[in-house]
């Protein structure tokens, strides 16, 4: 284990390339599902009032 | 035959059926490409362990300048025939190409390092990479400077398409200029030139890449035709609560939001 994050005497190149792009993909990620998921939503909600407005 | 393809709603629900298997395709290509590249591959009998780096900069240089190819082709098709999804697409494009960029000059430093004895160089690869580094900030900051959505659209691709020229500039730079950089390995004639051992674990992170830019490009331009229907519903809205004279006001305005939620409902 002790030699596998070692990395040959590279850890301190390897291990920051790998955790910055998997912190980026993650957090990139997560930001895009929220931001549709929540603007979607709105965007149905104020449908949804307006339709109701339009009936009375 | 183009413009039945880039409805809207169309895209939403095109999109919605295959954002399940992208996540999936993304999670699975990622989780067998990263054991591979760090437990399962050989260590380079020249670069050691440091050449597992090429597993995540190799594949992050290419998101960088795809999400750009992406980019310019929906800014030109913006342009041309104004269509409201080619614009999304773009503007939902930068942020994800800026990002692998940033990642691929950061990685591309790390290895660096060890192997080059140097962070950085001033040659044509590693400039050219900058440059689009910078395109893409300069696209992101277009759109947000200018209000209003047409122009800020209008002159981000107009901008998106002068960049343009950097593409293949970054592609043939290790081929036209004496380099740091290696040459191509992978996408070259003759095939690739590298051993399958390494050539497998750098092939699925490939697909786990585009499978995840794939899959973020959909939610953000889902985002983007969802924030718009949002606005184009609240200008509705104070419109009619306003009475008529309101809605004079802005005849274009409103056209066109019209149109927007036409296709949207």
């Amino acid at each position: 284990m002790s030699e596998f994050l070692h990395m040959g005497g590279y850890a301190v190149f390897v291990w920051p390339a790998y955790v910055a792009v998997m912190g980026v993909v993650v957090i990139l990620g997560i930001q895009s599902w929220r931001s549709q998921k929540t603007l979607t939503a709105e965007a149905a909600r104020l449908k949804q009032t307006m339709g109701e407005e339009e009936q009375h | 035959m183009m413009h039945r393809f880039a409805n809207p709603t169309r895209f939403v629900r095109l999109a919605d059926r295959m954002l399940p298997w992208l996540f999936i395709v993304t999670l699975g290509s990622f989780a067998v490409g990263l054991y591979m590249a760090l437990i399962t591959s050989p260590p380079d009998y020249q670069q050691g362990d440091s050449v597992r780096i090429m597993y995540v900069h190799a594949p992050s240089a290419w998101m960088g300048l795809f999400g750009y190819m992406v980019l310019a082709g929906a800014s030109f098709a913006s342009l041309v025939w104004r269509h409201p999804l080619a614009d999304a697409a773009a503007k939902a494009s930068a942020p994800i190409g800026a990002a692998f960029t940033g990642l691929a000059l950061l990685t591309g430093s790390l290895w660096g390092q060890p192997m080059w004895g140097t962070w950085w160089v001033w040659d044509a690869r590693l400039t050219s990479m900058l440059v689009l580094f910078f395109l893409y900030l300069g696209y992101m900051a277009l759109w947000s400077a200018i209000e209003d959505r047409q122009k800020a659209s209008k002159a981000a691709a107009i901008l998106a398409l002068v960049g343009a020229i950097n593409v293949p500039i970054i592609k043939f730079s290790v081929d036209w200029w004496n380099t740091l950089h290696q040459p191509a390995s992978i996408m070259r004639q003759g095939g690739p030139s590298m051993d399958s051992a390494m050539l497998w674990p750098l092939g699925i992170m490939f697909v786990a890449f585009n499978a995840y830019y794939a899959m973020v490009l959909m939610w953000r331009i889902k985002a983007e035709l969802a924030a718009r229907k949002i606005e184009t519903l609240r200008y509705n809205q104070a419109a009619r609560q306003e009475g008529p004279a309101a809605r004079q006001e802005g005849p274009a305005a409103r056209q066109e939001g019209q149109a927007v939620l036409e296709e949207g409902s």
